[in-house]
């Protein structure tokens, strides 16, 4: 095939001392939808930055129509017509959306066009971009790349926490695509979707490319083996659906709900939520963009007071004041944005002993051999590949997760709310933190765990409940929550015939 | 990592990171510099009288640049400690001769403590821009002291023997006696940022504040307190100031202002938060004090002074970013 | 898309863009409020009092003011901005007094170096990566010194017609010489630059640089700019000040504070991205007009300062609990 859209071979790129690219290399053909795969730390985002100009090779040859391609600039790749479109969208936020446009040169028409196909006709051009949804800021990224018609689009996992709706658009409108003038390469960790949309996939590892698959059945696991290397051939268990579901084994149904909330009304979007949350359980919640889960989880962190309604802590009432109230009554949440959770310049060991030194009356003299003591301990519990002077913006994705988690596992912590905690990362790594919530709530904790990954809920919880509309519209046991049912009852449609 | 990787650490890099890792070292060789040019120019200069008399002018400085290392830790600034410390000196000169030294020293010390809560109620609670917060408190509080001078033209001013003798004068001819009220204040500084649980929480909130939150700190509470121990911290300098100066005016130490702010960049910390300490501040106050007496030696005339500062100031902070940048 | 759907997102858009509009000046329109009661009172306390004093002395503060207005919404800061006052003070002082038939020649070279000196100020920010609060520190030393340089103490001459330039008023009392130079010049550098690219790269990159820059705007260059804009003003400022004077100081004035004082009054954030210029010089006029009224109060100038300070942290905390208020809904 020596028709090649785009061609990058033998690109390198180090930060400092770590080669983030030492020998990667892509070949797109044209009209073709490529993916682009590797766990977290492989290299996916730093070659896509290169492409686009965001960030200046260290070495490697690129060509564009067969001719030599260097970009230095964003600015420079869009001309070129390669454009990327981030997970953090490339909005201003004080800015309109019409202002955005005029930024970049798109014409206003070609972005209408685009994003009636992507499911927002009607969009106020002249709302200031900080008022709009963060899914719906994606989208408008998204629109404003197709609308000046890229050679080669470049997607760095734009299906990531979308809502399951505009997930389904933005997909279809990708596969429109196949067969045109132009290419999309896709970074995407979600397999079913690569398998469903992608016609090849390109699979680096520590950096390097280490293999090109033809997308067809059977091509997951071999892609899966290219991830991983020679080292993880061990069947990995979790990949199984409903593996070792605990079943409230360990719920204890007498006693008062661990927590509990009734008619809990705050913010824009939740209206009215019931729920019961018993130790020794995982209750999963699944909801589309913007259904009241965001004000849910703030209010039973502590972030928000809600309007009206009651939390209730095994079985007293309680009012969060600030996230200090809900730690302290044994609720912590642990956000699936790193860069909110964690201090990024500060070692490992500051964060996991962050909770430790919160309260006044810790603020005096510490004691360093214990605090070494029980950091030490939480690495070693979860497994954390990484020194504890080490700085948390050097980890990977999936190593910073874990500390995120570390820093609550010595203090006794009854209840756990997890939002979206495999957001971004490696397979690898979502299996350990599957296997991480289910041993919390074996020993004991109420587990709350929010996803936008419809099939982790028969992978990691009891129980689930659907939010529509700021409301619980449906609850079932983890056995009858697959994917069709949790997206209709996520849609707020009836379940299929028979009963919920 | 792969084996071409390691074998590209070059030399340069391995500096890069020890000098990331170990901060003091280049601090001190920049000072040994500036020693070593000096003794060029005036052959004799650097003696045991030089070195008191040096330490004497950067020991308030360096208290002050404890004030700034704190703030910007959190992300913050306190552009009014220098009005604080002139004030409090002023104060306390015009409370001698009723209330003897001690007594008026203390007293000086609790309009200190109250700018400094109304600083950290601003910062803390309202959520004002530091750099706003504070430069408003400083007009405030410098046309507070001309009112207060103004009512109080009869009283006149005094700066009491003991004042003198701590901030002016040495032990042994050669220890400048301020340095037992700083030595112990520095080491409760230093420890306090490495070993104590508040010193950590302004890493932290620094570093990201919405992380420190969620995991249970009240930041406003940690801001308010910040500000107060700033506030009387820098009245303490100013105590000393008036010693080293010899007159309490409501000026005194303004000039010191920028070269605070100066000290702590030099000296490593980030003016974004997060990183850096307060031994760099104090190698940095000593640096700037030497680099002054160098200007002077050199008999340029105070604009060349000023501009060799400046041109200085940058030259250091912009190979710290250098070094200790990412990438 | 059907012709009564178009018509509909058509007044939609109009609508966001009058709320929009309303929404961002109607903090400047009540600054405009305010001003115009405190001149009512100010004329209640002395009749004679005319709009022209206050205008030429706002004159060079108002210049700065604006000039730091634009490094903020580019979310920068400029330090330096009173040293470079000063500087090209004294420099216009100093060849208008050796030179005067060149005085038309010398006020573009003025303006030219004040463009200058703002491009080496952002130059500086981008180069050296160190955060512009500690470069425009270093550099406020520098000009500074600078200003001595060229003139070691307070001396030079001035030519008539600048000062005639912004003395007095045209026609009526509302409008001072000095308030039509400031608002006809700021207007035509603005108002074309505000809808620009160049001018939307300003706010864009105050607002979110990385989106900035993953949109295709050229950062460096978009702040190398705001410099050397907030150069150009306070070379106006400098130029203000020597025709009002007649001499060149080498000694900065109080520029940098006000200047962050207008600011604040004047509604831009510090964060950068927001904000526009009209607020800021409306600030300046009612903290101008503040400190008259305190002198014919016979109010002690000590007090006045005290005043101002007050006004400044109220506001601020005002603004900045509103902000609060409105993030947390």
């Amino acid at each position: 095939m020596t028709d090649l859209l785009l061609e990058a071979s033998g690109v390198v790129k180090h930060y400092g001392a770590v080669a983030a690219l030492s020998d990667a290399s892509l070949a797109i053909r044209p009209g073709e939808v490529h993916a682009l795969m590797g766990a977290n730390g492989a290299g996916k985002s730093t070659l896509v930055k290169i492409l686009t100009g965001a960030v200046r090779a260290d070495g490697g040859a690129f060509t564009l129509h067969g001719r030599q391609l260097a970009v230095h600039s964003p600015a420079e790749a869009r001309r070129s017509g390669l454009v990327c479109v981030y997970q953090e969208p490339a909005i201003v936020p004080d800015l309109t959306v019409a202002e955005n446009l005029a930024l970049t040169g798109t014409p206003v028409d070609a972005f209408r066009t685009q994003m009636a196909d992507l499911g927002i006709g009607s969009l106020d051009l002249g709302a200031t971009a900080r008022n709009l949804p963060l899914a719906t800021l994606r989208i408008i990224d998204l629109a404003r790349a197709l609308a000046i018609e890229p050679d080669v689009l470049l997607l760095d996992e734009m299906t990531a926490a979308l809502p399951a709706d505009l997930t389904a658009r933005v997909l279809e409108v990708i596969s429109s695509r196949r067969g045109g003038t132009g290419s999309v390469i896709f970074i995407s960790h979600r397999m079913l979707e690569v398998a469903g949309l992608c016609d090849r996939a390109t699979v680096l590892r520590d950096g390097r490319t280490v293999g090109v698959v033809e997308v067809a059945a059977g091509a997951e696991e071999q892609i899966v083996a290219l991830m991983l290397g020679p080292a993880a051939e061990d069947g990995d268990p979790a990949l199984t659906p409903a593996g070792a579901q605990h079943g409230g084994a360990a719920a204890d149904t007498d006693a008062a709900p661990r927590l509990a909330t009734r008619n809990l009304k705050a913010g824009r979007n939740l209206e009215d939520v019931t729920l019961d949350l018993r130790a020794g359980e995982v209750l999963g919640i699944v909801a589309l963009e913007g259904q009241g889960q965001d004000e849910l989880f703030d209010v039973l962190s502590g972030q928000l007071r809600p309007e009206t309604g009651e939390i209730m802590v095994d079985g007293a009432a309680v009012a969060f004041r600030h996230p200090a109230d809900a730690i302290r009554a044994g609720v912590v949440l642990v956000p699936g944005d790193r860069s909110t959770a964690l201090l990024m310049q500060r070692s490992v060991r500051e964060n996991i002993g962050l909770p430790a030194i919160a309260s006044p009356r810790r603020w005096g003299l510490m004691n360093m051999g214990s605090e070494r003591r029980r950091v030490r301990a939480a690495i070693d519990r979860l497994q954390i590949d990484t020194r504890a002077q080490a700085e948390a913006r050097r980890l990977s994705g999936g190593n910073q997760q874990k500390v995120t988690i570390a820093r609550w596992l010595e203090s006794g912590v009854a209840t756990f709310l997890f939002y979206d905690p495999t957001r971004g990362i490696d397979i690898r790594t979502k299996i350990e933190i599957y296997q991480l919530v289910r041993d919390l709530a074996a020993a004991g904790a109420a587990v709350l765990l929010l996803t936008s990954e419809l099939d982790e809920i028969q992978r990691a919880c009891d129980r689930a409940i659907v939010i529509f509309g700021g409301r619980v519209v449906g609850e079932m046991p983890a056995a009858a929550a697959d994917a069709p049912t949790l997206l209709r009852a996520a849609h707020g449609l009836q379940p299929a015939g028979g009963t919920a | 990592m792969t084996a071409e990787a390691t074998a590209r650490v070059s030399p340069l890099r391995t500096l890069r990171g020890w000098m990331r890792d170990q901060p003091l070292v280049p601090l001190f060789g920049l000072l040994g510099v500036l020693v070593v040019v000096l003794e060029v120019v005036q052959p004799g200069i650097v003696s045991p009288g030089w070195v008191s008399n040096t330490i004497r002018f950067a020991v308030p400085l360096a208290m002050l640049a404890a004030c700034q290392t704190m703030t910007m830790l959190t992300g913050g600034i306190d552009l009014s400690v220098a009005v604080v410390a002139s004030m409090t000196s002023y104060v306390m000169a015009t409370l001698v001769s009723d209330f003897g030294w001690l007594g008026a020293s203390l007293f000086a010390l609790i309009p200190a403590a109250v700018v400094g809560l109304v600083n950290g109620i601003g910062v803390g609670w309202f959520r004002v821009h530091p750099l706003i917060m504070t430069i408003s408190m400083s007009l405030i509080v410098s046309g507070a002291v001309n009112v207060y001078a103004r009512a109080n033209i009869t009283g006149g001013t005094r700066v009491p023997p003991e004042i003198s003798w701590l901030g002016g004068q040495t032990l042994f001819g050669f220890l400048p006696n301020s340095l037992l009220l700083f030595v112990p204040l520095a080491a409760v500084v230093l420890v306090g940022l490495r070993r104590f649980g508040y010193g950590r929480l302004l890493y932290a909130v620094g570093d990201n504040e919405t992380a420190a939150r969620l995991a249970g700190v009240r930041v406003g509470h940690v801001l308010v307190l910040l500000y107060v121990i700033s506030a009387v911290l820098a009245g303490l300098a100013g105590l000393i100031f008036a010693g080293v100066i010899g007159s309490a005016t409501g000026r005194l130490v303004d000039p010191f202002l920028l070269p605070s702010v100066a000290a702590a960049v030099i000296g490593g910390t980030s003016i974004f938060g997060g990183r850096g300490g307060y031994s760099g501040s104090i190698v940095g106050a000593v640096i700037l004090t030497v680099l002054v007496t160098l200007l002077t030696v050199l008999q340029q005339p105070e604009a060349v002074r000023q501009i060799l500062f400046g041109a200085i100031i940058l030259a250091v902070a912009a190979a710290y970013t250098r070094i200790t940048e990412q990438t | 898309m059907t012709e009564r759907v178009q018509r509909r997102l058509d007044t939609t858009a109009a609508r966001g863009l009058i709320a929009r509009a309303t929404r961002g000046d109607a903090w400047t329109v009540g600054l405009i409020v305010i001003f115009a009661a405190l001149l009512v009172f100010t004329k209640l306390l002395r009749s004679s009092y005319g709009l022209d004093a206050l205008a030429i002395g706002a004159l060079p503060v108002a210049f700065a003011a604006v000039g730091q207005a634009i490094v903020v919404i580019s979310g920068g800061i400029d330090l330096s901005i009173g040293s470079v006052i000063a500087l090209t003070n004294v420099i216009a002082a100093v060849l208008l007094m050796n030179a005067p038939e060149l005085s038309v020649p010398i006020v573009l070279l003025v303006l030219l170096i004040g463009v200058l000196i703002g491009v080496v100020n952002g130059v500086l920010v981008v180069v050296s990566r160190v955060p512009d609060i500690v470069v425009t520190l270093s550099m406020l030393f520098v000009w500074a010194g600078a200003a001595l340089l060229v003139l070691g103490t307070p001396g030079g001459g001035s030519v008539d017609w600048l000062r005639t330039l912004i003395t007095g008023t045209l026609g009526i009392e509302l409008l001072p010489r000095a308030l039509v130079v400031l608002l006809v010049i700021v207007g035509l550098v603005w108002i074309p630059l505000r809808r620009s690219r160049l001018g939307l790269s300003i706010y864009a990159v105050g607002s979110n640089q990385l989106a900035a820059f993953r949109s295709g705007v050229n950062v460096a260059r978009t702040k190398v700019v705001a410099y050397a804009l907030a150069g150009f003003f306070a070379a106006l400022g400098g130029l203000a000040l020597t025709a009002s004077t007649g001499i060149g100081t080498p000694i900065p004035g109080p520029y940098l504070l006000l200047s962050v004082a207008a600011i604040v009054l004047g509604g831009v954030s510090l964060a950068g991205g927001r904000g526009g210029l009209l607020g800021p010089i409306v600030g300046i006029y009612i903290l101008g007009l503040i400190r008259a009224d305190m002198t014919f109060l016979g109010v002690q100038p000590a007090y006045s300062t005290v005043l101002q300070g007050v006004i400044m942290v109220v506001v601020v905390m005002v603004g900045a609990y509103l902000t609060l208020r409105r993030a947390a809904t």
